[in-house]
């Protein structure tokens, strides 16, 4: 490494002034034709939601049984998902909220789009645990309502916890971006031409017209959502992990869950604001507002949650050896050198070996390695949790009670179906509303045009 | 028409600006003329412009932190009255109020509840939705959300007089002028 860490490029290039960003942006929407690219995308991705759909169908006919899941691996490829989905949304809470109050300016040209990969990505989340319920009709058996049989839900279960923490999640994310769309919302209605697009644009606005006494309550609002989000980052995927950490189950009941499974989630969501920002910029030509220093930083963020990740898989390692209990340590080797070793070392190839690249600016600054590695974590992360889900369980104290779980084609025609739902959505997403927030990046803008330094 | 029927009819006189600087200089011009019944429009929050134009504070935080406790406590009170006094259910003599246990959803409740409060209530304290605001009479006001900043002297100012607003909005040299109608 040579030279100073930070690298110079600013966060906008170029002097633009608040005009050519909202026409920018607006036109990314309004005005631009839709490109074939876009349209065999969006087909493409289709198509997974069909095979969800047809998968998803399949499950509500004939039952779990469909899965590679029985007893003892009760646990398979739908919570994996679930847990890697929820995961990737901490990423989008984290830019907004906590880079929010840390007045870390760069944030701006990528709070908006990932929040919406948060959303997105929690949607699909939400899904995993609906449909291996086995009669997800049956769901809002979850949600306390004074029912005939005057049952309650079990509150001191995990179980029902995350459907609160989840649940919540959803709600605050989607209030928090809707919250943050409006000033935008109502760029999108003055600068829409056509009827239709002037009366949906006009009504989601809800008639903001930047009003300094509206601004005002606006900006307090929004930082308090910022701070409430905060401690969600951290406490929703504790939740998750309290599903596996209150059992018995060796590999599962750890003390370092909740810290391991919020960094896991975080690294997995910068991945994927990675894996959303490189083809984004680069196809509508946003170069100008995510730069190389906004990839740079997500970069480092990357790396650094990556660290706390590997420190907890050392941690874990650690604690099988240490706590000279002979089924936790089994547990360990067994991930090692079992039936799962496959799984276990791809995590450890991509998410403690590859990010090691991401030490040199040479690295962080190059899109395509970038790109890369992101894609790797994707499925470090994924593989990650699908080790500590299913090895556990294939594993557990009777020898006799031991059983290797194997998927289906229906388990796989879920999770692509759902990354296929995902990426559909973010398509949709980026032609329909404005993917970086135009106030604040106008506001950014004439800051920096009046030459005061940004973070 | 009487002055006071002309009056009534006219919702402000509305002065359009290039930069927030301008607006700025134009709030405090207008407070020391002494006109109180001000509004200013920009496509951002402005630093300085709430102190300029006097505003007092608001109360988005209150009703957030009303909203959060009250949420809080009745996730409580939901947890507690199921196990103790609905559904009292002994599991080897453990306490049926069961505290720690109650704390995770107790805390996701008040998080929901505050931030639902925030949302609301800010957009319930700025009267939102409104989609026919008079403002929006004004040609001009279409570029609010983009590039222009906008000052409103209101045509219920007790000191506003059409034609002295006029007078006084042109010393301020702004890129226009346009009286807004209350109904059109």
């Amino acid at each position: 490494m040579k030279g100073s860490n930070v690298i110079e490029e600013p966060l906008i290039i170029e002097d633009f002034g608040a005009e050519a960003i909202t026409d920018k942006l607006t036109g990314l929407v309004l005005k631009r034709s839709l490109k074939t690219g876009w349209i065999l995308s969006a087909l493409f991705y289709f198509i997974f939601i069909l095979i969800f759909t047809v998968a998803a169908s399949y499950l509500l006919v004939k039952g779990v049984g469909i899965w590679g899941i029985n007893i003892p691996v009760a646990w398979g490829f739908a919570i994996t998902n679930f847990v890697w989905w929820i995961g990737i949304g901490h990423a989008g809470t984290f830019i907004s909220a906590i880079l929010l109050l840390l007045h870390q300016e760069w944030r701006t040209s990528v709070n908006r789009f990932a929040e919406s990969m948060t959303l997105f990505a929690v949607a699909c989340a939400g899904l995993m645990p609906l449909l291996h319920l086995g009669r997800p009709w049956f769901f809002y058996w979850l949600i306390p309502y004074p029912d005939t049989m005057d049952l309650w839900p079990q509150f001191r279960s995990p179980l029902v916890w995350d459907v609160f923490a989840v649940s919540t999640y959803l709600t605050v994310s989607l209030v928090f971006w809707y919250i943050g769309l409006i000033p935008d919302l109502a760029s999108m209605r003055d600068e829409a031409q056509k009827r239709w697009q002037k009366l949906i644009y006009g009504v989601l606005a809800l008639g903001w017209r930047g009003c300094a006494k509206h601004w005002r309550r606006y900006q307090t609002a929004y930082l308090l959502l910022a701070g409430l989000s905060t401690p969600l980052v951290v406490s929703v995927h504790s939740v998750v992990s309290l599903d596996f950490t209150v059992s018995i189950v060796p590999g599962w009941h750890s003390t370092i869950f909740p810290p391991y499974f919020v960094a896991g989630a975080i690294f997995s969501g910068f991945a994927m604001v990675l894996t959303l920002a490189i083809p984004l910029r680069r196809f509508y030509r946003l170069e100008h507002f995510i730069t190389l220093r906004h990839l740079d930083n997500c970069a480092k963020l990357l790396l650094t949650t990556g660290l706390i990740v590997d420190y907890s898989y050392l941690v874990e390692t650690f604690m099988g050896w240490y706590s000279d209990d002979v089924f936790d340590s089994y547990v360990v080797t067994d991930r090692a050198i079992g039936y799962y070793s496959g799984a276990f070392w791809l995590v450890i190839f991509c998410n403690v070996i590859v990010i090691q690249l991401l030490w040199w600016r040479r690295v962080r600054t190059n899109v395509v390695a970038l790109f890369i590695i992101a894609l790797l974590v994707n499925v470090g992360m994924w593989f990650e949790r699908f080790v500590i889900v299913v090895s556990s369980l294939a594993r557990d104290y009777m020898p006799s009670a031991w059983a290797n779980f194997s998927p289906t084609r229906w388990d796989y025609a879920i999770l692509f179906g759902s990354m296929g739902l995902f990426f559909f959505l973010f398509l949709l997403f980026v032609r329909t509303l404005p993917a970086i927030a135009i106030s604040e990046l106008s506001k950014l803008g004439h800051k920096l045009a009046k030459g005061q330094k940004a973070i | 028409m009487t002055a006071s029927a002309q009056r009534d009819k006219i919702y402000g006189l509305l002065a359009e600006f290039a930069d927030p600087r301008s607006l700025l200089h134009a709030v405090s011009s207008a407070r020391v003329a002494g006109y109180t019944h001000l509004e200013a429009f920009s496509p951002y929050p402005i630093e300085g412009l709430y102190q300029a134009l006097r505003l007092k504070h608001d109360r988005v935080a209150l009703i957030t932190l009303v909203g959060g406790v009250v949420s809080g406590a009745l996730g409580y009170f939901m947890q507690w009255y199921a196990n103790v006094v609905d559904y009292p259910l002994d599991i080897g003599g453990r306490p049926n109020n069961s505290w720690p246990a109650f704390i995770p959803i107790t805390f996701e409740l008040t998080v929901l509840g505050a931030a639902l409060s925030a949302a609301i209530g800010m957009l319930a304290l700025n009267r939102l939705p409104r989609p026919n605001h008079p403002v929006f009479n004004a040609r001009a006001f279409s570029r609010v959300s983009k590039d222009r900043f906008f000052l409103c002297i209101k045509g219920d100012d007790p000191t506003f007089i059409l034609t002295d607003a006029r007078v006084f909005l042109n010393s301020l040299a702004p890129l226009s002028i346009s009286e807004v109608r209350d109904e059109d």
